[in-house]
């Protein structure tokens, strides 16, 4: 996309063949290879072309609402007793979250190739109802393939793309959550190559899928760059963003990867604490694989099967992790860290209380490391948070977690 | 000459075309695959393809995805399965076995210590799914220094250019998928699967055989008129998804179906003949 940033290392990869390193890759069967080829030269050539980039642009400022703003925490930041904190608000964006960056760059691909139909996996439903949205707008047919557990989990975000007009597939094989929606939608790529666009919602998939989501996501670093510059007149001290697949942090960190001065936190979702096994953290305590078309760190049994996970957030609920963050994490360049169930939930509260900002779950886990973070910093040094989005979503969850009826 | 090539060369011989049949290890347990690779084969397969379960087999359809998931429940393992497969062999030591499965179970146990333990029990060919020949170098050579082939697969998406980069890899035979989906697809077109087998033939003298979407006699009968041999697997696993409760019919079941595929090619063998 903008091709000076990927002139020196960290920003530099993938290499030709798809890799960040080991990870990465595509490992797919032979039918879909064409497919891959085929979209990764047309992306290749339109991103190149100032026309398709120019109506992007348009589209993030007139569609989803860019730039978002980068608002300074004080009341929090003072609470704490610590570094300066920034919240990125992608949860301002349309739809409340960072997924449309992504929904709305490959759709658009999508419309330039001549594709009729997209088809997407959904988890908690937020990427699901973006692409809904995206399609509705563009008149694109729509299919998204979720879960059957998470259909039932998620009812309002169901009906919210059936309004948009897309057609809800429930999955019924394997764990019945978002990684088996994604097998179930790679089934279908597969079977319909032809006319069909498969929009993957997050960083990982085979290649060029991780290169293109953190390219359509990268929007949020290139802004938080300059709003930095702008608003504190230096570049951060520190990155913090929350790590399901990855894309909102990838997001957020890309463009920073070889400012040698900005740390990057990763944050995983610990779940009910990494000792106990339920968790949704691949990078803190996961090992490397391949599911999904990538190499890339896995929760997996020593038989190499793929483990069911577990979080409060539905978002972070994925057994993988992007093949950029495997490779950043061995490379030491970004820390993975873990925040539980527990923790993100206090953080929640706290943030709305003192912020009047409701993030949402995944969010939660990002902002609960930032507390701890901020406290060990002086008042001089400055963190940005990617408030991925918001939490409406979430009240439910929380909700029942506390035993009320809403 | 390897167990898969004199195989072929019997076959070609006797100008009959190769049946191969697929059932998941483990499904519905492992004494069943043990029981069901020798009926099989007495049933009239000429070679034998055990699919490895994997917890996201992402080639498969609902049928196949169903006995994973089945064989996964009993948590059977890779080491398992060697012993089934070495099991077979001590009562059978022509007939091929290939395992058809996905990497990561491989990578984790680690490729050699699986071509290792592959060999010594008697398996001839692994076909891993998802590695297409970008990524095969790596294990292929492993599997070659422990006497085992592999198996590639050319789609009705591969260009020409692909096939002749697949080809030129490709070990034992060369499996061509019938069409684009999923394992036990029903979209089928004889004309596009003839078509296809004419173009890999055009660049490659290993044996040509056609699975996905291949479920009865009829269908296996006209395929195999244009190639080397065809790969059942949905409809046989199906034998065994609706007999659960009662394995022996279910065994019997998958018996009779084998016998009739067989039957339908056979038929066309000798229609060639008098031709």
């Amino acid at each position: 996309m903008n091709t000076d940033m990927r002139a020196s290392a960290f920003s530099s990869m993938p290499d030709e063949d798809g890799k960040f390193g080991i990870f990465g890759g595509r490992f797919v069967s032979e039918t879909l290879v064409s497919a891959l080829s085929e979209l990764e030269e047309f992306y290749k050539k339109i991103s190149s072309e100032e026309k398709f980039m120019e109506q992007l642009d348009e589209d993030l400022v007139s569609y989803v609402g860019r730039p978002t703003p980068l608002y300074e925490a004080n009341r929090w930041s003072d609470q704490i007793g610590g570094a300066r904190i920034l919240f990125k608000r992608e949860d301002l964006n349309h739809t409340g979250a960072h997924k449309i960056n992504n929904a709305v760059g490959q759709a658009l691909l999508a419309k330039h190739m001549g594709k009729t139909r997209i088809i997407a996996e959904t988890g908690a439903g937020q990427h699901g109802v973006a692409t809904a949205t995206i399609a509705a707008r563009l008149g694109l047919e729509c299919q998204i393939f979720m879960g059957e557990k998470d259909i039932k989990r998620q009812e309002l975000n169901v009906y919210r793309m059936k309004l948009l007009g897309a057609e809800v597939v429930s999955v019924c094989s394997g764990s019945r959550t978002l990684k088996d929606a994604m097998n179930e939608a790679m089934r279908d790529w597969v079977t319909r190559v032809d006319d069909t666009f498969y929009v993957i919602g997050t960083v990982a998939g085979p290649h060029p899928y991780p290169m293109l989501v953190r390219d359509f996501q990268s929007v949020i670093g290139r802004e938080a760059r300059i709003q930095s510059l702008d608003k504190i007149g230096r570049l951060p001290d520190a990155l913090v963003a929350c790590v399901g697949g990855g894309s909102n942090a990838i997001g957020l960190f890309y463009p920073f990867l070889d400012d040698a001065g900005v740390s990057m936190f990763g944050v995983e979702a610990g779940g009910k604490g990494l000792e106990t096994g339920q968790h949704a953290a691949p990078l803190n305590s996961g090992l490397p694989g391949i599911l999904h078309g990538n190499r890339t760190y896995l929760m997996q049994t020593n038989d190499g099967q793929i483990m069911d996970t577990h979080s409060v957030s539905a978002g972070l609920d994925y057994p993988g992790v992007g093949p950029e963050h495997a490779w950043l994490k061995d490379i030491g360049r970004v820390e993975y860290v873990v925040s539980s169930d527990e923790e993100a939930l206090a953080a929640f509260q706290n943030v709305t209380r003192i912020e009047g900002i409701m993030p949402a779950l995944e969010t939660a886990h990002a902002l609960a490391y930032t507390e701890k973070l901020a406290a060990d910093l002086d008042s001089d040094k400055c963190i940005i948070v990617n408030f991925s989005g918001r939490g409406d979503k979430d009240i439910q969850t929380v909700a029942q977690l506390k035993g009320i009826e809403v | 000459m390897s167990r898969i090539a004199k195989r072929f060369s019997d076959l070609a011989s006797k100008n009959r075309k190769a049946l191969i049949t697929y059932v998941v290890a483990g499904d519905p347990t492992l004494d069943i695959t043990n029981t069901l690779m020798h009926e099989m084969v007495a049933s009239g397969a000429d070679l034998l393809e055990l699919g490895v379960p994997f917890s996201d087999p992402m080639a498969e359809g609902p049928i196949i995805q169903a006995a994973h998931e089945r064989a996964l429940s009993n948590s059977v393992t890779l080491t398992q399965i060697f012993e089934v497969v070495s099991r077979f062999r001590q009562k059978d030591k022509e007939t091929p076995v290939v395992l058809m499965g996905y990497a990561n179970p491989i990578e984790r146990m680690s490729y050699e210590k699986f071509a290792r333990a592959a060999s010594d029990a008697g398996v001839d060919a692994v076909l891993t799914v998802d590695l297409p020949i970008e990524e095969i170098a790596f294990s292929s050579r492993i599997f070659a220094e422990f006497g085992l082939e592999s198996i590639l697969l050319v789609s009705p998406t591969s260009s020409e250019e692909r096939i002749h980069r697949i080809v030129s890899k490709a070990e034992g035979f060369i499996y061509s998928v019938a069409l684009t989906g999923v394992t036990g697809d029903k979209n089928l077109d004889f004309n596009q699967v003839k078509s296809q087998v004419m173009s890999i033939r055009r660049l490659s003298s290993l044996p040509v055989v056609v699975g996905f979407g291949i479920k009865d006699a009829e269908t296996a009968k006209s395929i195999s008129s244009v190639s080397d041999g065809v790969v059942v697997g949905s409809a046989i696993v199906d034998c065994l998804a609706k007999q659960l409760l009662a394995p022996s019919i279910a065994i019997s079941n998958v018996r009779s179906f084998v016998s009739a595929i067989r039957d339908g090619m056979d038929g066309i063998a000798y229609d060639l003949q008098v031709d």
